[in-house]
């Protein structure tokens, strides 16, 4: 990519996320924006911080590994893909429709840089512990990013994983968890509470760090003790955000695992975006 | 009660890792184990897994000879599933076992999305197939190939004996793509070294003709098939047996030209429930190409089957081979 893209700062790279998820989901009427909203700083930080990789090559065999495990934030990958240079801008006209390679839920045979297809939810971290053991296995130094949903946490197999993973001592495994309390049928803590949830996966043997995974110096800074801390365990990194982060009418909208916005609304809240962004407000 | 009744001795519940054989049956020890450990000597990529059971899959060998390529992950299937999709994406080559009851039922959707949706190269190798432990339904695969078939790109394999199995695994390590073998362990049955066959992915053979019955059959019911062969030439009987090992895909122009021979009652048996197993796969295949001989199933009953001895079972659920000669005498 061009040297522009570089120079860019991580905030403006989590606006222009914001911005591409927001097109995508006026093309189809709907859609995750309010999960891509809120999780627009820690893909940012993960794709234009953290990870090795080729853009040009997205199956570069060296490369860091991002599973999508929540594979219904397809639409906000499919912004950060853009922004890591891995798929154009133009391409984003597509979302969702026929024979096209950005389909509402990630597909790894359809994209570039998805890895698994995480429509189900709850494999993710499984599939990583799988990819992480062989990389090891193979003296390769990659890292795996395991990205999830809170939801997940409800799921057995995750915590299958999470044993197996400090079994294992996989420090090349890192997770990361978007807890925005959101899921299908209201707030976590009334479908199935996951609290206390640093606790849980200290005592599942991980090194744990909480953070606002809205505050992007704090999002950078755990993502640079995840891949440099010097212990045989993994590491997952909970990111406390807000569903719709970044556009005020979406943040107070009623919490929905699928915000409602209405068709003018696409607009405003491009609107919205560009002026905090000009104005020099971090969202 | 009369004093001088005796009573019949109660043949009690089988050891899971009982062998199948029969008393003075031919066998070889750990087929899969030793096949693998040997084809792992000029394949480096080749990796075992085993969700807590390697002892029980004869993958211990594996774990033995090559401590470093063997991977334990604990009584998790799903985890087991997923995470050799991970290793197949990450370049390797694993062989993945468990008991089939578990590897198919607990796991499935894990099967389904990270291994055949990707066509990851991931070798499930199942033990306990079908009618193999009285230990009950928790454990007794029944309907494991209903499932697996329904599973688009996978391929099944439900081998005869050791030599099939033997045979098999560097023959499934070949194939490009994922597959989900059934597997006998510990002292495994010999019989197919005395007929001129060679196992090869997606084939069905004819062991030998006859011109009264065609047995078409999978697994373990090949090697009763075979007896139920020869015990029927004393009645007169010609019993002919095409051994189709792999289920998935099938070997259609094979089994075909097989049962559009006139004249002969065409029998599909099977280690598995009727429902969903080789023989509704055979019954669609012949209908759908309107050849429609006189056709019977001998396989487990669509139910849940009861604990206790295996002969017992063999029995009372038909497959064993007098079972088997019983029917085809009534049938005829």
């Amino acid at each position: 990519m061009t040297t522009n893209n570089q120079e860019r700062s991580l905030a403006e790279r989590a606006y222009r996320i914001r911005r591409f998820a927001l097109q995508m989901g006026e093309i189809q009427g709907q859609g995750y924006i309010g999960q891509a909203l809120g999780y627009a700083d820690v893909l940012a930080t993960a794709y234009c911080h953290s990870m090795q990789f080729r853009p040009e090559d997205p199956q570069w065999e060296l490369r860091d590994r991002f599973l999508l495990s929540h594979g219904h934030y397809a639409i906000a990958h499919y912004a950060a893909l853009v922004e890591a240079g891995i798929i154009s801008e133009a391409e984003l006209d597509t979302y969702g429709c026929d024979d096209s390679r950005l389909p509402m839920s990630g597909m790894a045979t359809y994209t570039p840089g998805m890895e698994i297809s995480g429509g189900s939810l709850g494999q993710g971290l499984a599939i990583g512990v799988g990819i992480a053991l062989g990389l090891r296995h193979r003296g390769l130094q990659s890292f795996v990013y395991n990205s999830m949903s809170d939801g997940e946490l409800d799921e057995g197999s995750t915590w299958e994983a999470a044993m197996s993973a400090a079994h294992h001592k996989l420090s090349n495994l890192i997770c990361m968890v978007d807890v925005n309390n959101q899921q299908a049928d209201g707030n976590s803590s009334k479908v199935l509470g996951f609290e206390p949830l640093a606790d849980k996966w200290l005592a599942f043997g991980w090194h744990v760090q909480r953070i606002n995974g809205n505050d992007l110096p704090s999002v950078v800074a755990a993502f640079d003790v995840a891949r440099t801390l010097n212990e045989d365990r993994p590491r997952v990194i909970l990111c406390d955000t807000l569903m719709g982060k970044g556009v005020p009418f979406l943040e107070q909208r009623e919490k929905n695992h699928f915000i409602r916005v209405d068709p003018p609304e696409w607009q405003q809240a491009i609107a919205i975006l560009d002026e905090s962004f000009m104005n020099g407000a971090t969202p | 009660m009369s004093a001088t009744t005796e009573k019949k001795p109660r043949l009690t519940t089988s050891a899971m890792i009982a062998s199948i054989a029969a008393e003075g049956q031919r066998v070889k020890a750990a087929p899969f184990g030793k096949a693998l450990v040997e084809l792992a000597q000029s394949r480096p990529e080749i990796v075992a897994m085993t969700a807590d059971l390697g002892k029980y899959t004869d993958l211990h060998l594996f774990g033995q000879a090559y401590p470093e390529r063997y991977f334990q992950m604990g009584m998790a299937e799903q985890l087991l599933m997923a995470a050799a999709g991970g290793m197949a994406k990450a370049g390797l080559t694993p062989f993945a076992t468990s008991y089939a009851v578990f590897a198919t039922r607990r796991a499935y959707d894990f099967i389904h999305q990270v291994i055949a949706e990707e066509n990851l190269n991931v070798k499930i190798c199942a033990a306990l197939p079908g009618l193999t432990t009285g230990y009950g339904p928790s454990h007794q695969a029944t309907e494991d190939i209903a499932m697996m078939r329904g599973i688009p790109g996978l391929t099944i394999v439900d081998p005869c004996d050791a030599l099939d199995i033997e045979q098999a695994v560097p023959a499934i390590a070949d194939h490009p793509g994922p597959v989900y073998m059934r597997l006998l362990r510990g002292s495994v049955p010999l019989v197919l070294d005395e007929y001129n066959y060679k196992f090869e992915l997606g084939k069905a053979k004819m062991l030998r003709d006859g011109r009264d019955v065609l047995i078409i059959s999978t697994g373990l019911m090949t090697m009763r098939a075979l007896e139920t062969a020869i015990k029927l030439q004393s009645d007169s009987v010609d019993v002919g047996v095409l051994h189709v090992p792999t289920i998935k895909p099938l070997d259609e122009a094979t089994i075909l030209r097989e049962a559009a021979r006139p004249g002969r009652l065409v029998i599909v048996a099977e280690n598995h429930s009727l429902v969903g197993g080789l023989g509704e796969a055979v019954a669609t295949l012949l209908l759908r190409s309107r050849i429609t001989p006189e056709f019977r199933q001998i396989a487990l009953p669509d139910a849940f089957l009861d604990a206790g001895a295996l002969p017992t079972l063999h029995d009372r659920y038909g497959i064993s081979t007098d079972a088997m000669v019983q029917s085809i005498k009534a049938w005829l």
